[in-house]
C-alpha cells in the first residue's frame, strides 16, 4: 500500500517536473527567439510572407466568423433589451462586447485553430525532414529565419485580424438590428459612439489581441520546433498547440481583464 | 598546415543520456580524399557526422576540423567552420517551400552580397555540375529521389566546401541514379580539391569511389584500410557485410528464448 502511494506520487512528481521543465525550456526558446529577431526585421520581406500565410490567408474565416457573431449578438441583444425597452441601445452592447471580449477572444481562439497549427505542422515537418538540421548546417540559425518571422508575424496579425473580427461583428449586428429588425439606425451608430471609450475599451481590447498573438505564436513555433520528427510527434505537436493556446488565450483573457475593467 | 588531416577524429567518446552510441572513435579524414564509414544501422555513423558537424558535443575526445576542436569552438566561430563544410542529407532535406533554384541560391543570398545576377550565373553553373540546369524552376514536390539528392548536391557545395559529408546518399535509389551519385561524389570531390566522408552501407557502390573504408559496429571502429584491403578482409564482420552474408558476427535472429520452448512450450522444452 504504502509502496503504491509512493510510486503514484512519483509518478506524479515527474509529472509536474517535468511540465516546469518543459515552460522553463519554452521560456529560453522565446528568449532565443527575441534575441535573434534583427533578421526579421532588417529583412522584412522574411516576416511579411509569413504575414500572408498566417494573417490574409486567416481573413476568410475571422471575417465569416465575425459576421455571424454579430448578428448572433444583435438577436440576442434585441431580445434582451426590448424587455427593459431599451432596445436602441443594441449598438453599445454589440460594439462593447465585440471590441472588450468577443473579438479578440474569438478571433485569437480561430487564429490559433487556423495559422497556429499551421506553424506547428510545418515546423515540426521542417524539422521531421532534417530541413532545419541542413539549415544548421549551412551556418544560418533556424530561429533567426524560421522562428523569429512566424512569431513576428503572428504578433503583429493578431490584432488586425481582432479589429477587423470586432469590424465585421458590428456590421453583422447592423444589419440584423437595424435592417432587419427594425431599430432606429440613428439610436444604434450614435450610442455606440458616445458610450466606447478609445482608452477603456478599444485599446484594451488592443492590448488583449496583442497579448494573444504573442502567446499563440510563442506556443505554435515551440511546439513545432520542440515536436518529434515523426508523423506521430507532429500530429501530437499540432494537437497540443490548439489545445494549450486555447487554454492560454482564456486563462489570460481572464487576468487581462481583471486587471483592466475592475468592474469600472 | 597543408599537410594536416582534414578532419582528425580522437578518441570520441558519445553517448544519448546513459546510452553509449560512441566509444574510443578514432579516424582521419586526409585532404583530397574521399573515405567512407560503413556500419549497420544504428552503429553511430550518423552520430559521428553530426559531431565533426558541430550538432552534438562529444562526451569525452575531440573532433579537429581544418586545425580547429570542433566542441571548443563558439557560436559564431562554428557558424563560421560550417561554412566550409557541406551536407547531403539522407533524402536531400530541400526546402520545400522553395523552387530548385532558390534552395541552391539559398546559401548564397545568406551569406554573400552578390548581385543577384551574379547568384544566378553561379547556381546555373551548380545545377549544370549535377545535370539539372533544366530543373531549375520546379518545386521539390515535383523531382524524383534521384533528382532532389542531385539538387541538394549542387546546394551543399555553393559555397565550395573544403568538406562535404554525405549521410547515406545511396539509400532508396535505382543503379543508374546510384552509380550518377556515386561518380558525381567522386568528380566533385576531385574538383573541388576537398575531402569527403560519406556514410553508407551501399559496400558495392562506395568500394568503386572511395579511397580509404572505416568500418564501424556498435560505436567502435571494427576494420580500415582500402578498398582492396577490405574487399580482401578476412574479418569475419567485414566479410558478412561485404558479401551480405545471412548470418555471421551480426546474429540473424534477433534475441530471443529458445526456438523449441516458445514452440512447444516449456513443458515440452
Amino acid at each position: 500500500m504504502l509502496e503504491q502511494t509512493a510510486t503514484i506520487l512519483r509518478g506524479l512528481g515527474r509529472r509536474v517536473t517535468g511540465r516546469i521543465w518543459r515552460l522553463g525550456f519554452a521560456s529560453r526558446f522565446l528568449l532565443a527567439t527575441l534575441l535573434y529577431s534583427g533578421t526579421s526585421f532588417r529583412r522584412f520581406f522574411l516576416t511579411v510572407r509569413e504575414i500572408y500565410f498566417t494573417g490574409v490567408q486567416s481573413l476568410i474565416i475571422i471575417l465569416v466568423s465575425g459576421l455571424f457573431v454579430g448578428m448572433v449578438l444583435g438577436l440576442q441583444g434585441y431580445d434582451t433589451l426590448q424587455r427593459y425597452g431599451s432596445s436602441d441601445a443594441l449598438g453599445i452592447l454589440v460594439a462593447l462586447s465585440l471590441v472588450r471580449e468577443l473579438g479578440p477572444v474569438v478571433s485569437a481562439l480561430l487564429f490559433a485553430s487556423r495559422a497556429g497549427s499551421a506553424i506547428t505542422a510545418e515546423i515540426g515537418l521542417m524539422k521531421a525532414t532534417e530541413q532545419l538540421s541542413a539549415m544548421e548546417m549551412m551556418a544560418v540559425n533556424p530561429i533567426a529565419r524560421v522562428v523569429a518571422p512566424r512569431f513576428w508575424a503572428g504578433v503583429i496579425s493578431m490584432p488586425l485580424l481582432a479589429a477587423l473580427f470586432s469590424a465585421m461583428g458590428i456590421f453583422g449586428g447592423y444589419l440584423v438590428g437595424v435592417v432587419l429588425i427594425g431599430v432606429d439606425e440613428g439610436s444604434f451608430w450614435s450610442q455606440m459612439q458616445a458610450s466606447v471609450d478609445f482608452r477603456e475599451d478599444i485599446v484594451n481590447g488592443v492590448i488583449k489581441s496583442v497579448v494573444f498573438g504573442i502567446l499563440v505564436t510563442w506556443i505554435a513555433v515551440f511546439e513545432g520546433y520542440d515536436s518529434e520528427p515523426t508523423a506521430e510527434g507532429v500530429s501530437g505537436a499540432t494537437t497540443r498547440t490548439v489545445v494549450t493556446s486555447s487554454l492560454a488565450i482564456l486563462a489570460a483573457d481572464f487576468i487581462l481583464t481583471a486587471f483592466m475593467f475592475r468592474g469600472m | 598546415m597543408s599537410n594536416e588531416p582534414l578532419v582528425k577524429i580522437s578518441d570520441l567518446n558519445f553517448s544519448y543520456g546513459r546510452r553509449p552510441i560512441l566509444s574510443g572513435i578514432n579516424m582521419t579524414i586526409p585532404r583530397g580524399k574521399v573515405v567512407a564509414i560503413m556500419g549497420q544501422s544504428g552503429c553511430g555513423k550518423t552520430t559521428t557526422l553530426r559531431l565533426i558537424g558541430g550538432q552534438l558535443r562529444p562526451g569525452q575526445g575531440e573532433v579537429r576540423f581544418n586545425g580547429q576542436v570542433v566542441h571548443e569552438l563558439d557560436a559564431d566561430a562554428l557558424y563560421q567552420a560550417r561554412r566550409r563544410m557541406g551536407m547531403l542529407f539522407q533524402f536531400g532535406a530541400l526546402f520545400t517551400d522553395m523552387s530548385v533554384f532558390d534552395n541552391v541560391a539559398f546559401q548564397m543570398r545568406e551569406h554573400t552580397n552578390l548581385p543577384e545576377e551574379m547568384i544566378r550565373d553561379l547556381v546555373l553553373l551548380k545545377l549544370n555540375a549535377v545535370g539539372l540546369r533544366g530543373a531549375k524552376n520546379l518545386m521539390p514536390s515535383e523531382l524524383s529521389g534521384g533528382m532532389a539528392r542531385r539538387v541538394a548536391l549542387a546546394r551543399a557545395i555553393t559555397l565550395d566546401p573544403l568538406l562535404m559529408m554525405y549521410d547515406e546518399p545511396f539509400t532508396g535509389l535505382d543503379p543508374i541514379t546510384m552509380g550518377v551519385i556515386g561518380q558525381l561524389i567522386r568528380q566533385l570531390n576531385d574538383a573541388l580539391g576537398g575531402s569527403s566522408i560519406i556514410v553508407t552501407h551501399d559496400v558495392q557502390e562506395s568500394l568503386q569511389i572511395v579511397d580509404y573504408v572505416y568500418f564501424m559496429a556498435d560505436g567502435k571502429v571494427v576494420a580500415e584500410g582500402t578498398p582492396d584491403e577490405i574487399r580482401a578482409s578476412d574479418k569475419a564482420y567485414v566479410h558478412q557485410f561485404v558479401w551480405g552474408e545471412m548470418d555471421g558476427p551480426v546474429p540473424f535472429q534477433y534475441p530471443s528464448a529458445p526456438y523449441r520452448e516458445q514452440i512447444f512450450g516449456t513443458a515440452h522444452a
